[in-house]
């Protein structure tokens, strides 16, 4: 008996290797069409489901607003997760584990370009599926990709640069005022422009547009910081971006002709969930690619030594010109994308209570890092969401939690990780034993 | 001419909250090299630990269980409110600060915005989301100095943050408490070695810092007798932005330049509109920081910043 008690929790983490290890062969595919297999099963079957277990309707965000006001319905939810999201995606993603690999190894012989276009097909089938159940779901999903986009957009000036930059907010603002203004003055009758110039059918088309002159608004704006940058850095370089972003703020409550204090309303409804989707996967392609290019290496050795890098021939000026520019480019293309999301804006949206949101998704997702940027805006915003019917403490728990992290992993959850396509779409092996060495259960990817 | 002197006077005043609190960021800047973002919050909890006790100490002679004037009321309140939020500032570095004292900096100054969320988001459970106003301890009495009206209480407030603020000053240039201050301002890696306890010369400089916060929480209680739970967010940004244009770890810089804060913030609205105050401040201070980008009294950017 003593030996067993002993032994219990070396027999607990070998049970949890073996369970790893069972799944270790199923590629990303597999996982994705086990979830579209789960999204489907929700769609036609979720409703009867629910009420057979009892529950009022589908549960919206997994389960958590009913887990947290309704203590009686638990049983029901964990149950209804169960048969819906866990098992199928085990199944699926297990049974047909040997059959996808050999499709995803032909996909990547084929064209690891290719391949990777199925994986975002799938990724947004599923996506798609999951968010048409309720208008809550959709307008969580639209949020959390926006926070994508801003998220990585400020790591790469606070992770990949090391600076400590406060004027996100503005640079949004900039963007959502510049991309709202151009829409509202060509495509829409309203009070504040007027008729519409251009017809309005050409909008969806002439939106992208938009959207990329309110980035160059942005990355304009920046031109403010990455000069003062050049001269100085840290915390000064923080009060400076403090700074701008407050002036962005102050400025567009006195400007009348785009609604002052009020803010601007009734913007088209332009951002669909293909559109926003298509603008995050470009954001994060040409992000990680940038970050992963000369000039992100260079934001590395800016950041680890300034002069050091001069010496090595890195042109540190304008390394954080170029840095600058991009990160609010990217940052006021989410301003004008959230704008034409929730069709309002107002200068109060963003404040400083904007900063705390976006600084602590960069550094509770993780420093350099895109992978860490896309978990920590996805955790961040999910997360927030799900607790939003503890009301008050919310806003307690969710700080304690940041604090938690920031104590146990000081950089973030996943820092400094490279985020590589190629490995993530490539075949898993099948797990190998190698019935001769001295380490048992080695996996030998093929 | 009177209009000017009378500005004057609300600028003296105005500037003195900033100044006050500015000093807690800069000090905390001068030791650890770390912002407490959560100080604006920390006034936040020292104007209401001041109104609680105050509204007691009120309640109590109103009672004749003990009859106190007013001005001792005020007294005590203030002394003992220090006393209370300086154990809130201390545990403020026990929980946020000292277990990152090796991280990355912005680890830190995330960990501060959040226990600032933590102190809002608990006193708004705990009081509910209603506004309470400061029991009015002094009567005010206004005297006309040659067209310039001055109020008992801005005498008062202007007063005792100088006295405060030149204390503070003789505390670190004289005792020895001040002097192991400086000589962690001056290297974080020797002094320990010189026997210089720096958990304590931390900690005890988050309880200062938060001590004079809780004196500018309860001034500014009595000057505008109405407390909110988010009263801290912008006075503590912008008394972070007067602490960093003074020059980092420089008192006499923090105190120049959170009056000048409140200067500036008292004098547009007279020549602009008010709705450009934020926008002519802020503009003022980044042409201040582009061509000075240490402050007034900073040293230059050396290599000592670590992250």
């Amino acid at each position: 008996m003593k030996a067993t008690s002993e032994n219990s929790p070396k027999s607990n983490r070998s049970r949890a290797r073996a369970f790893r290890e069972y799944f270790s062969g199923v590629p990303l595919l597999g996982w994705l069409a086990g979830g579209l297999v789960a999204v489907l099963l929700e769609r036609f079957l979720g409703t009867p489901l629910a009420h057979l277990l009892g529950l009022p309707k589908v549960p919206v965000l997994f389960g958590c607003v009913i887990i947290l006001k309704k203590p009686l319905l638990i049983p029901g939810t964990v149950i209804y997760l169960l048969l819906v999201y866990v098992l199928p995606v085990g199944i699926v993603a297990r049974l047909c584990g040997s059959v996808i690999n050999r499709l995803v190894s032909w996909l990547f012989n084929l064209s690891p370009t290719f391949s990777v276009i199925v994986h975002l097909c799938l990724l947004y089938g599923l996506l798609s599926i999951w968010s048409g159940i309720s208008a809550y779901r959709l307008l969580t999903l639209k949020l959390t990709l926006i926070a994508v986009i801003v998220t990585l957009s400020l790591n790469i000036i606070n992770g990949y640069m090391g600076e400590f930059s406060c004027s996100h907010p503005g640079f949004m603002a900039l963007g959502a005022y510049s991309a709202s203004v151009v829409t509202l003055l060509l495509f829409v009758d309203d009070r504040v422009f007027g008729a519409a110039l251009l017809p309005e059918a050409l909008g969806p088309f002439m939106f992208p547009v938009a959207l990329i002159g309110g980035g160059i608004v942005a990355a304009v704006g920046a031109i403010a910081i990455a000069i003062p940058s050049f001269r100085t850095r840290g915390d000064y370089l923080a009060i400076i971006s403090l700074a701008f972003m407050f002036i962005v703020k102050s400025m567009i409550e006195n400007l009348e002709i785009v609604g002052g204090p009020r803010g601007l309303s009734s913007q088209p409804n332009y951002v669909n969930l293909p559109t926003l989707f298509l603008w995050t996967v470009a954001a994060v392609w040409i992000i990680n690619n940038f970050v992963r290019s000369v000039l992100g290496k260079a934001l590395n050795a800016v950041r680890d030594d300034e002069m050091a890098a001069d010496a090595m021939t890195v042109n540190t000026r304008r390394t954080k010109f170029v840095a600058f520019l991009f990160g609010a480019f990217w940052a006021g293309v989410a301003g004008g994308l959230l704008a034409h999301v929730l069709r309002y804006v107002n200068p109060g949206t963003f404040g400083i209570q904007k900063l705390a949101e976006v600084l602590a998704m960069v550094y509770f997702g993780g420093l350099n890092s895109v992978y860490g940027s896309i978990v920590g805006a996805v955790g961040y915003s999910l997360l927030s969401e799900a607790l939003r019917p503890l009301e008050l403490f919310k806003w307690i728990i969710i700080p304690l939690l940041l604090i938690l992290v920031m104590i146990f992993r000081p950089t973030g959850l996943i820092a400094f990780k490279e985020f590589n396509v190629m490995n993530l779409i490539r075949p898993k092996g099948k797990p190998i034993r190698e019935e001769s060495t001295s380490k048992g259960g080695v996996l030998i990817r093929s | 001419m009177e209009f000017f002197f009378q500005n004057l006077i609300n600028a003296l005043q105005w500037g003195s909250f900033y100044a006050l609190i500015a000093l807690g960021y800069s000090m905390v800047y001068g030791v650890l090299m770390l912002f407490n973002f959560a100080h604006g919050d920390i006034f936040m909890v020292g104007a209401y630990i001041g109104f609680g006790v105050a509204s007691a100490l009120v309640g109590f002679s109103a009672m004749g269980a003990l009859a106190l004037p007013n001005w001792l009321i005020l007294a005590l309140t203030i002394i003992v409110s220090m006393f209370l939020t300086s154990f809130v500032g201390m545990i403020v570095e026990r929980v946020g600060y000292r277990p990152l004292r090796n991280a990355p900096r912005a680890s830190a100054a995330i960990t501060g915005l959040m226990i600032g969320i933590i102190l809002e988001t608990g006193n708004l459970a705990l009081l509910g989301a209603r506004r309470v106003s400061f029991p009015s301890l002094i009567k005010s009495t206004t005297y006309d100095l040659g067209g310039v009206f001055v109020t008992n209480k801005k005498i008062m407030i202007v007063i005792v943050s100088l006295a405060l603020m030149y204390a503070l000053h003789r505390f670190v240039r004289k005792t020895k408490w001040g002097m192991a201050m400086r000589a962690m301002a001056f290297d974080f890696v020797v002094v320990p070695l010189m026997g210089v306890p720096i958990n304590n010369v931390a900690r005890m400089t988050f309880a200062l810092g938060s001590a004079l916060a809780a004196v500018a929480g309860i001034f500014f209680g009595v000057a505008y007798p109405v407390l909110d739970p988010y009263m801290g967010v912008l006075f503590g940004w912008k008394a972070f932005v007067a602490a960093i244009l003074g020059g980092r770890g420089s008192i006499l810089g923090a105190c120049l330049a959170g009056f000048l804060l409140g200067f500036i913030e008292i004098f547009v609205p007279m020549i602009f509109p008010s709705t450009l105050r934020d926008l002519i401040a802020y503009s003022i201070i980044l042409l201040i920081l582009t061509f000075r980008p240490h402050g007034f009294f900073g040293e230059p950017y050396s290599a000592r910043l670590r992250l």
